[in-house]
């Protein structure tokens, strides 16, 4: 067995392996990592959008004023958990947020400081906290989306209530896992109360609803015809078509003012633990000028929510469309929400 | 020594002695005291996590607690260890077959076998689980191949059923790596007599084999059942209801960190029956050769009529395990090739060597503390030692995102300068990987006899010499071997990356899951490609693992 290591001195090998050791650490150790030199101005953003759908425009950003931006891309919730596990100590000066839920729980918690009325007043007061906290960047409608081969748009029901209808046994998709679907429940208990939104929890599980994880894979569930129609966020249907415009996918929008029709937003907040409110605060500004909202207009399909700037081709305009009475920031009760949602069977 | 009072309690004693099936010596004599703060130091590190849980459970108040540990909860328990059981298994039922196939008869192709069947574990699950889906779901690739012949639907690879599945097929390679070591090690002479004698092969193997191979088949399928435990990305995908997706809806659904903590420590409770069911399978079977043993490999035996079949069992294993993700990720990429994109961008060679690097640094890192574990554990006799080494397990059962978080919770606040720097990555990664580390070594140490070291003890080297010029030297092979492990784990390791990472910090596995979120799957292709073609090159030093002949 010895037989096998005689052949170099032992100390000698000490040496080679620990010169070894030595190099991959500092290997390991010396990697640039983008932030070795710090400029004069940065700020660090926390985003939950990912780096294709708003990269570009903080490049675009750090081009134009020469403040560097690192960011931290993670899931939305993951990144709000982060926050409020970092506490003062927070390196993050900005957070963007897929959903107005997670801004809403960094709210709860006192992490955002009030935004200035230059930034609030570029959207319409109702994608903005209340307490000016946040500010929305874009929105996203919930629509039915359905598929052109299986049924037409004049057999779709008005009212996302109406999904409980025997005549759609078995033939709607949801996603009870979703953040952008919870909301939509947040918002139908605050508007036809928790024994309504109950009913219709229980009935849409009796009736068969399918429960997929994302809206992703709803959209492709009804391409395929696997499903009739489902219950998703509007942009993805163009997403999908922009892949392969002949898919049989088209949206239904439910009447003005039903609690299927809520408008939500992605947004962004600006930290108490940033140390330059001020420059964050630019940036957020940057987010709500004409070049980044047609960003996303174009890139990501959602809507512009500054006035003035068009929705892409094809959407149906926000002006158009009426979501229901409500306010987003009291879409923060979301454990009452996840309670009801396990209660009746949509979550295991 | 504090630990000795600890130790006499009569309660703890006891249950020390049930759960590691030993008489614990009462106090062990020797004077380990130094030795016993480094374990105790190490295990502290590695506790940080559970103490950040207990932290945060704190904050849940009666009423939230009652309405947590109710049935519901008691579901998703259930759902957890039906699917961990299930996967271990069959884990076990595959991987014991197959090495025994690949190290013991005359099957054609061994060494291929061996290469294809260990090569499922670099694949992450989260990526094997969206090929599994793309290949086998509604509509996917196998149905459409079977349109023709009037496929409209296949049975639904969504729910247990196909996480059950995809997790088996990334960690047999767990039990087929241990086992086959363990029967290359065997004392082939015990086989032969047997033969010799007329007990035909099948008794053989269920008679003197099989109890052999238990410590490394327990071995094997403890880390199988780990993994299952605190994986979130093929339970996500496959939309089964195990306890990181509770976890995970948790954070999702209500930001509720509290609750989260809660629903974690049972899980953690879990982990900790894994270990002591797998300690009481070890008890008292030390099978190590009793001197080296006949130096010649056993006699194959013949297949003769088994042949088909046996090339079949293991064909197809290969085929679901690394063929079919590999063969739709290469889809994949050509699909993005045609649709214009560069064959490898260059974005992706910046990622690819900062995985590379980090995970070395891990590698490095882990064995540096796993060697000395091991060697103290193996070599002596306190439980205590050996609990406190077991203990750093724990991390292993629970999601990545749980462990990343508290990182961030000790980091953000005690140790600012460090946060989001590679040490505290480097700790990160260390603290959930460093059990694979241990119980390579652990294995390989556990086959050699200690009369080697007596012997050089009985010729006046003090014991560090010992420990340095004999032992350590003896488990090389296994602290390689582990940290290979480690670096492919390193590698495909996604939370802590995430949270953990300086700012700005790209892996390939953080592309891949940059692709995914933005639902482009013909960008996953060729990063998830070039992920496992990097981790695999890791594979030679894992195939070296633990063989002391």
């Amino acid at each position: 067995m010895f037989a096998r290591f005689p052949s170099i001195h032992p100390r000698l090998r000490l040496a080679l392996t620990m010169a070894a050791i030595s190099t991959l650490f500092l290997f390991g150790l010396q990697m640039p990592v983008g932030a070795q030199t710090t400029p004069a101005e940065s700020l660090t953003v926390y985003s939950g959008r990912s780096a294709g759908l708003i990269g570009p425009i903080l490049d675009q950003f750090t081009a134009e004023t020469g403040v560097q931006v690192l960011v931290r891309y993670g899931g939305t919730a993951e990144m709000a958990a982060t926050i409020l596990e970092e506490g003062d100590n927070s390196p993050a000066d900005i957070f963007i947020a897929q959903d107005a839920g997670a801004l809403g729980a960094l709210a709860d918690a006192g992490r955002l400081i009030p935004l200035p009325s230059d930034v609030l007043e570029r959207v319409p007061a109702a994608y903005a906290s209340r307490d000016g906290l946040w500010v929305g960047l874009s929105g996203r409608a919930r629509v039915l989306i359905y598929n052109t081969g299986l049924v037409s748009e004049a057999e779709l029901p008005a009212s996302i209530l109406d999904l409980t209808d025997p005549r759609w046994q078995g033939q709607i998709a949801w996603a009870p896992a979703n953040g952008s679907f919870q909301a939509n429940v947040t918002a139908m208990r605050l508007l036809i109360g928790e024994d309504a939104t109950r009913q219709w929890l229980s009935d849409m599980v009796a009736n068969g609803a399918i429960a997929y994880d994302s809206n992703d894979t709803i959209v492709q569930a009804v391409a395929g015809g696997e499903v009739a129609a489902g219950l998703v966020n509007h942009y993805y249907l163009y997403e999908f078509l922009a892949q392969d415009p002949d898919l049989p996918i088209a949206l239904h929008y439910f009447a003005p003012g039903d609690p299927g029709a809520l408008i939500n937003v992605a947004g962004a907040g600006v930290l108490n633990s940033s140390d330059q409110p001020g420059l964050a605060q630019r940036l957020i500004l940057y987010l709500l000028g004409q070049q980044a909202q047609q960003y996303f207009a174009e890139t990501t399909y959602e809507y512009p929510l500054v006035a003035n700037i068009p929705t892409a081709r094809g959407i149906r305009p926000l002006d158009e469309i009426t979501g229901p009475a409500i306010d987003l920031s009291d879409l923060s009760d979301l454990q009452a929400t996840l309670d009801l949602l396990h209660d009746t069977g949509a979550l295991p | 020594m504090h630990t000795d009072r600890f130790l006499r309690i009569p309660a703890i004693y006891r249950a020390l002695e049930w759960a590691t099936g030993l008489h614990t010596a009462p106090a062990s004599r020797r004077p380990l005291n130094l030795l016993t703060w480094f374990v105790a130091g190490i295990a502290a590190l590695a506790l940080l996590p559970s103490g950040y849980l207990v932290l945060r459970a704190l904050g849940t108040d009666a009423d939230e607690l009652a309405d947590l540990l109710d049935g519901r909860t008691l579901t998703v328990i259930g759902n957890s260890v039906a699917l961990v059981s299930a996967v271990t298994v069959t884990a076990a039922l595959i991987g014991v077959p197959f090495a025994w196939l690949i190290t013991r008869t005359n099957l054609p192709f061994r060494r291929l076998w061996l290469i294809g069947g260990a090569l499922p574990l670099v694949i992450p699950s989260y990526i094997g689980a969206l090929t599994y889906i793309a290949a086998f779901g509604p509509r996917g690739l196998l149905q459409q191949a079977l349109a023709p012949l009037g496929v409209v639907a296949l049975p639904s690879i969504y729910g247990f059923f196909g996480a059950w599945g995809t997790l088996t097929l990334f960690t047999y390679p767990y039990v087929l790596l241990n086992v086959r070591s363990a029967l290359l090690n065997m004392d082939p002479a015990l086989e032969e007599t047997a033969h010799s004698l007329g007990v035909g092969p099948g008794a053989v193997f269920r008679r003197l084999t099989l109890p052999q191979l238990r410590p490394a088949l327990a071995g094997g399928m403890l880390f199988a059942a780990l993994y299952t435990l605190g994986d979130f990305g093929a339970v996500s995908l496959m939309r089964y209801n195990a306890f990181t997706r509770a976890i995970f809806l948790q954070y999702t659904g209500s930001f509720d960190r509290h609750r989260a903590a809660v629903l974690s420590l049972v899980l953690a409770g879990l982990t900790l029956s894994l270990l002591i069911l797998e300690q009481r399978a070890n008890l008292r079977r030390n099978y190590r050769a009793g001197g080296a043993g006949a130096p010649r490999p056993i006699r194959p035996i013949a297949l003769r009529g088994w042949k088909f079949p046996a090339l079949l069992f293991c064909g197809s294993v290969v085929a679901l395990g690394l063929l079919t993700p590999v063969g739709v990720l290469i889809a994949w990429m050509f699909q993005g090739i045609r649709a214009g994109m560069p064959f490898l961008a260059d974005s992706l060679f910046r990622p690819l060597l900062n995985g590379i690097g980090i995970s070395a640094a891990t590698a490095v890192a882990v064995s540096l503390l796993a060697v000395p574990l091991a060697i103290l554990t193996v070599r002596s006799p306190s439980a205590l030692h050996r609990w406190l080494v077991n203990l750093t397990y724990l991390n292993s059962g629970l999601p990545g995102l749980v462990v990343a978080l508290a990182l961030v919770f000790f980091a953000a606040n005690l140790l600012p300068e460090l946060y989001q720097s590679f040490p505290i990555l480097v700790y990160g990664y260390a603290v959930r990987f460093l059990p694979l580390g241990i119980s390579a070594v652990r294995s390989t140490l556990g086959q050699i006899t200690p009369r080697y070291e007596e012997a050089a003890r009985s010729l006046g080297l003090r014991p560090w010499q010992v420990t340095m010029r004999i032992t350590a030297p003896l488990v090389r092979t296994g602290a390689l071997g582990g940290m290979a492990l480690v670096f492919l784990s390193v590698m495909k390791e996604l939370p802590i990356t995430i949270l953990l990472a300086p700012t700005g910090f790209e892996t390939l596995a953080t592309k891949i899951w940059t692709a995914q979120n933005e639902a482009a799957f013909t960008q996953i292709g060729a990063p998830a490609l070039l992920l496992i073609v990097a981790s695999a090159l890791s594979l030679p030093l894992i195939l070296e693992m633990h063989l002391s002949r």
